[in-house]
């Protein structure tokens, strides 16, 4: 059995935060990551991010996911960082189990953070299974991380903030979006990208579902069908689009799988897109030293997954009696980064989810 | 950047050009899929070469025979397992490629798309 001082699990936006300021703080770290390459989602994304600057808006995302990597360097005696390394059991006297290149291993943190972000949503619909039937996170991981087309022809079903980028990403790739389908009668996602869309020609199918796919060995065609004001579908209302591609956008939930197994108290809180930990405003789940931070606890964006992870290293450190110097500033700072962020209209959604987990917000 | 190409000729689904992301292929790699011979580039990973080359149908589903590819490529849902040097389940979406490397599908493939 390995221990550290502090075990993080998911080396994206959030876990990467964490780990700099325990570092700081003198804590030894190990950082589980099951992908080849630190980063989570940021690695993915190729616009510029909308937020505030303090956590680096109008940075494309993967390189601001670059900046914090590099952050994490120079901290060779501190820091042990495992990649292509999955954390496939948790336990809740802090064990984890991590299986890496055929082999199990076992560590034991003083503190474990998780982070291990959010997985899609699928949607039902008959034949959904096909080859060519994807989430959006698979086609931004071929065509951004392999440079590979996913096909010629695609629908694209979501029109949050993810259709919509991943709908021009794909175009700027050089792939034929032939129509956005949405069930609600407005856009979901901001306007300046619907915009953009509708200028490069892409047809948006208000009101509208996916009845069914048809194709023998993979995708050929998608069969939509139109939805009343109730959401039924409208009888004779089906339409038939050539594809080879479609594309399902229609949301996030947290991958909550380990903290689940530990036996954290979960809470299902519909505004936060699913089961997410209770919490303390430390961030401490119902297991002593155990934390959570990012989309793991809630599905909001990288910008408070960075300022929740330094929160997390901060009180993971804070609490087993390691000093950060700039232990009191920085946490003033940082709880007033999110307050800053999840202001306003925008961010009722999050403030109404936080609430039901314990953390205030007036 | 060198000239792209599958065992079908030019390189099918490979982005050239983009304007923000560049993609620099080094080295070919050789494998085979069912017994076809096929090329790669290094980085891929098994998936995405078998995109290249025009391959989407990855395995059959071993209760209900229903066609198996690429999903989630996170290594989240195991949608895309197959027989790799001999070695049932392996997540071709995260496993890089390899010289030599003997790619099958699990369960019979009917048709080879
Ligand atoms: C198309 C798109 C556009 C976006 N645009 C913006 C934007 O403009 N601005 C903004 O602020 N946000 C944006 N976001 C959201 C942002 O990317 C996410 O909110 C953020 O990445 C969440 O960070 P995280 O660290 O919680 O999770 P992730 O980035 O998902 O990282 C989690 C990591 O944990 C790893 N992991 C999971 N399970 C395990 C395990 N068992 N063992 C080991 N490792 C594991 C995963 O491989 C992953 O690397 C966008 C997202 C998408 C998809
Ligand atoms: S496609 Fe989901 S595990 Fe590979």
């Amino acid at each position: 059995m390995i221990k550290r001082d502090l075990v993080i699990v998911g080396g994206g936006p959030a876990g990467l935060s964490a780990a700099k300021v325990a570092l700081d703080a003198g804590m030894s770290v190990t950082l589980i990551e099951r992908f080849n390459q630190l980063g989570g989602q940021l690695i993915k994304q190729t616009h510029k991010f909308f937020g505030s600057q303090l956590q680096y808006a109008k940075t494309r995302g993967f390189d601001i996911a670059r900046i914090l990597i590099d952050d994490l360097k120079g901290y060779d005696d501190q820091l042990e960082i495992l990649l292509d390394a999955t954390c496939v059991g948790f336990y809740p006297d802090k064990v984890l189990t991590v299986y890496q290149y055929g082999k199990y291993m076992k560590y034991l943190g003083g503190s474990v953070i998780i982070a291990t972000g959010a997985s899609e949503k699928v949607l039902a619909f008959e034949n959904n299974d096909l080859p060519g039937i994807y989430g959006a996170g698979a086609i931004q991981t071929l065509m951004n991380i392999y440079g590979i087309k996913p096909g010629k022809e695609v629908v694209m079903v979501g029109s949050g903030n993810i259709g919509l980028i991943v709908s021009y990403q794909l175009i700027q790739a050089g792939v034929k979006v032939k129509a956005l389908v949405e069930a609600a009668s407005t856009i979901g996602g901001y306007l300046v990208h619907a915009s953009k869309l509708k200028r490069l020609g892409v047809g948006f199918l208000m009101n509208t579902t996916v009845k069914k796919a048809i194709g023998k060995d993979h995708l050929e065609k998608v069969v939509t069908v139109k939805l009343d004001d109730r959401w039924q579908e409208i009888p004779g209302s089906e339409s038939e689009i050539d594809a080879d591609v479609l594309c399902i956008s229609v949301g996030l939930s947290p991958l909550h799988q380990l903290l689940s197994m530990a036996g954290a108290h979960m809470l299902d809180v519909s505004e936060l897109g699913g089961l997410v930990p209770k919490k303390t405003c430390d961030y401490e789940t119902s297991i002593d030293h155990v934390y959570a931070c990012g989309d793991v606890t809630g599905i909001e964006e990288a910008s408070s997954a960075m300022v929740e992870g330094r929160i997390c290293g901060l009180m993971a450190a804070n609490h087993l009696g390691f000093k950060h110097p700039e232990a009191q500033s920085l946490e003033d700072d940082l709880n007033n980064q999110l307050c800053v962020l999840r202001q306003g209209p925008c961010g009722e959604k999050i403030r109404c989810g936080l609430k039901k987990v314990g953390e205030i917000y007036d | 950047m060198i000239k792209l190409k599958t065992v079908r000729g030019e390189a099918l689904m490979r982005i050239k050009e983009h304007p923000i992301l560049k993609f620099d292929y080094q080295n070919e790699i050789h494998f085979t899929y069912n017994n076809q011979a096929m090329i790669g580039y290094e980085g891929d990973t098994i998936a995405a070469a078998l995109y290249d080359n025009g391959i989407r149908h990855f395995s059959n589903s071993v209760v209900h025979d229903r066609p198996r590819g690429l999903y989630c490529a996170i290594g989240n849902c195991g949608s895309c397992y197959m027989r790799v040097n001999g070695v049932d389940n392996v997540k071709t979406c995260m496993t890089l490629l390899e010289e030599n490397m003997v790619v099958e599908s699990e369960v019979s493939v009917a048709s080879n798309d």
